[in-house]
């Protein structure tokens, strides 16, 4: 085994206004295997990196109407199918009463679809990622804002991207072990 | 600061009437101060005092449970007529608390109201204590709690299946989904924070806890856009459901026909009942918080002001209802509609309902007045008015409906007993307990929220 391979090269930011800057000539510069790092969600930042991820609205959309579906088909299928009973002189098929159970479970599916969606998506739980290796990531949940760009990028080149990050005016540029 | 304490923030200016953040943090300053209430070592002497009465009391609640499985429900005061006693109306009274923390966190998020970001985590941790404390009473009052998984639907060799047209079989689902939703939501809004925590922790227990909780979050961009669709999406969800939950609760009395139940004003009365109860707890949380933690930087008085304000929205509202329900029984000309309410006013429990009155209509009017929403003592005396007043509103509509119905010769009077009382403080405590436990070992305020709304985390035009 050779020494640690480069993942990429991380460049820390004092404010927001810095990364998001940064970010958007990262892009115009050709870059597209990159990511950045930030305490708190920021807008601009997801239109800089032109992230345009639509997948999840879709995943809690299908867990609401299967949610939907199985809740009444449950309720159909015990109370018509399996285990007719007349209470009171009700209908089996009891429409505005087996709404509830349905909206229930509607809600409760299409949760736990936004939840393990956003989770899935996002590739967490990981309890190992190479950004972590950089000395002073601690601080991405803190108060600095990181510029990863990585080796993957085919534009990437050590010399020259590090001497590109420097131009943003950076606090630091790190290299970023895998 | 790295260990835990907090940073000495050099003199910041006080805070103005309107603020909902002390200027003068950054977001450094602001993370370790936050961050140091679950990492110190130094835990204030009114955090051991509250946990003492809140782990003293649930021995009380586990002890009342022990007694109550061995003996049976008879321990409880309900017998015919009173069926239900305190053992639904402590369901109804918890599950209402629950609701602002729900309000806070997903109605106040779909509104962007900003104020919401320092109360909603411990508003929405007391949503799942009070559901907790909630849940506990219809599981013991089925009689047999060991066999209370026969509530939900599942194949066994009885060949029996729920009836889906009773509103306790929707109470089932409408519950369970409400928890487990909210449990979700609680701990999806934690991740960030928890990986602040993971990365300050100095100690190794605490970095494995945290670390493994925040399940490797690195606060990636892509992965803030996946979050915020998902905490929005979640809080839309979540809307309807707060909704959805105590209308359910309601039906199971209106879809009854005992007079002082069967009313279609039931649904809004009660879920605007539950928001209005559900504030005054996040009051009488809150105020004493804010104080033991010196949180008053992040819960300002504009906070307390607002919830007040609520508190006095929703106090007009459940004045309507009542007001309703009055003015239905002399409309309906039904002779046992106006019994129902003519007992209420005058009837064996009449001290209930004026007192309630008092409690949940006359009282809150004093919220009107900005002085009297800004002077800190008076609003909490307030909020307790309004948790005794609530407590009050399920007691009439639970117990006097049912003591008096459509036949004089089955009449009677309730009678609660020490084991009524001791589940209900028991039930206080584990609220307490479970709080107390949070607050010390989780982030009680959402750090990253808060990040968001400091003036420095505003991305400036770039310069073109």
């Amino acid at each position: 085994m050779s020494g640690p391979r480069l993942y990429g090269l991380m460049a820390e930011f004092e404010d927001p206004t810095a990364l998001v800057d940064a970010a958007r000539r990262a892009r115009e510069e050709g870059f597209t295997k990159l990511d950045a790092y930030s305490p708190y969600p920021i807008e601009a930042l997801t239109e800089a990196l032109d992230i345009h991820d639509r997948k999840l609205p879709a995943v809690v959309l299908g867990g609401g109407i299967v949610g939907g579906l199985a809740g009444y088909a449950l309720c159909y299928w015990c109370t018509v199918i399996e285990y007719p009973m007349n209470v009171g002189g009700k209908p089996f098929h009891s429409v505005p009463a087996f709404i509830v159970p349905t909206f229930e479970t509607t809600i409760l599916f299409a949760a736990f679809a936004a939840v393990l969606g956003m989770l899935a998506l996002n590739g967490l739980p990981m309890p190992y990622h190479p950004v972590f290796n950089a000395p002073r990531f601690a601080l991405a949940s803190r108060d600095r804002f990181f510029l990863c760009i990585e080796a993957k990028d085919p534009k990437f080149d050590h010399d020259e991207t590090s001497a590109f990050l420097m131009k943003l005016s950076p606090r630091v540029v790190m290299d970023v072990e895998e | 600061m790295a260990d835990g304490t907090p940073t000495q923030a050099v003199e910041k200016p006080a805070t103005p009437p309107g603020a909902i953040l002390r200027p003068g943090y950054d977001f450094a300053t602001l993370t370790d101060k936050l961050a140091a209430i679950a990492l110190s070592r130094r835990t204030p002497k009114a955090w051991f005092f509250g946990a003492a009465v809140g782990f003293l009391l649930t021995m009380v609640l586990l002890a009342s449970i022990t007694a109550i499985v061995f003996k049976g429900v008879g321990l409880f005061g309900v017998n015919v007529p009173v069926g239900w006693g305190f053992d639904i109306l402590n369901f109804v009274w918890w599950i209402g608390i629950g609701h602002a923390g729900t309000l806070i966190s997903a109605i106040l998020l779909l509104l962007r109201q900003p104020w919401r970001n320092s109360i909603n985590r411990f508003a929405e941790a007391m949503t799942i204590f009070a559901v907790s404390c909630a849940g506990l009473y219809p599981l013991l009052h089925t009689g047999r709690p060991w066999l209370d998984y026969w509530l939900m639907p599942y194949p066994n060799t009885m060949g029996m299946w729920p009836n889906f047209r009773s509103p306790l079989v929707w109470d089932v689902f409408a519950v369970s989904t409400y928890a487990t939703v909210s449990l979700l939501f609680w701990y999806v809004g934690m991740i960030p924070d928890l990986a602040t925590l993971r990365d300050r922790a100095k100690k190794l227990w605490a970095k494995i806890l945290y670390g493994a909780l925040a399940m490797g979050w690195r606060g990636s961009a892509r992965h803030w856009q996946r979050y915020e669709t998902a905490s929005l999406l979640l809080a839309g969800l979540a809307t309807p459901l707060v909704i959805s939950v105590h209308t359910v609760v309601s039906f199971d009395f209106a879809a009854g026909v005992v007079p002082g139940w069967h009313a279609t004003i039931f649904p809004p009365y009660f879920v605007a009942g539950a928001i209005y109860a559900g504030f005054a707890m996040v009051l009488t949380l809150a105020i004493p918080l804010r104080k033991i933690y010196g949180l008053e930087d992040f819960i300002t008085l504009k906070h307390l002001d607002n919830m007040a304000k609520i508190t006095l929205a929703t106090s007009l509202i459940v004045a309507y209802g009542y007001g309703v329900e009055a003015f239905m029984a002399y409309y309906s000309s039904n002779v046992y509609e106006r019994y129902m309410i003519w007992n209420r006013m005058h009837g064996p429990y009449h001290y209930m309902y004026w007192a309630l009155i008092f409690c949940n209509v006359i009282a809150p009017q004093a919220l009107w007045f900005r002085k009297f929403r800004r002077n800190i003592p008076a609003l909490f005396c307030m909020a307790m008015i309004v948790n005794v007043g609530m407590w009050l509103e399920r007691y009439v509509i639970i117990v006097v409906s049912l003591s008096r119905d459509f036949l004089p010769s089955s009449w009677g009077m309730y009678h609660s007993t020490r084991f009524d009382w001791s589940m209900f403080l028991g039930t206080i405590g584990l609220f307490l307990a479970l709080l107390f436990l949070f607050i010390r070992i989780l982030p009680m305020i959402s750090i990253f929220e808060m990040r968001a709304i400091l003036p420095e985390a505003k991305v400036l035009e770039a310069e073109e």
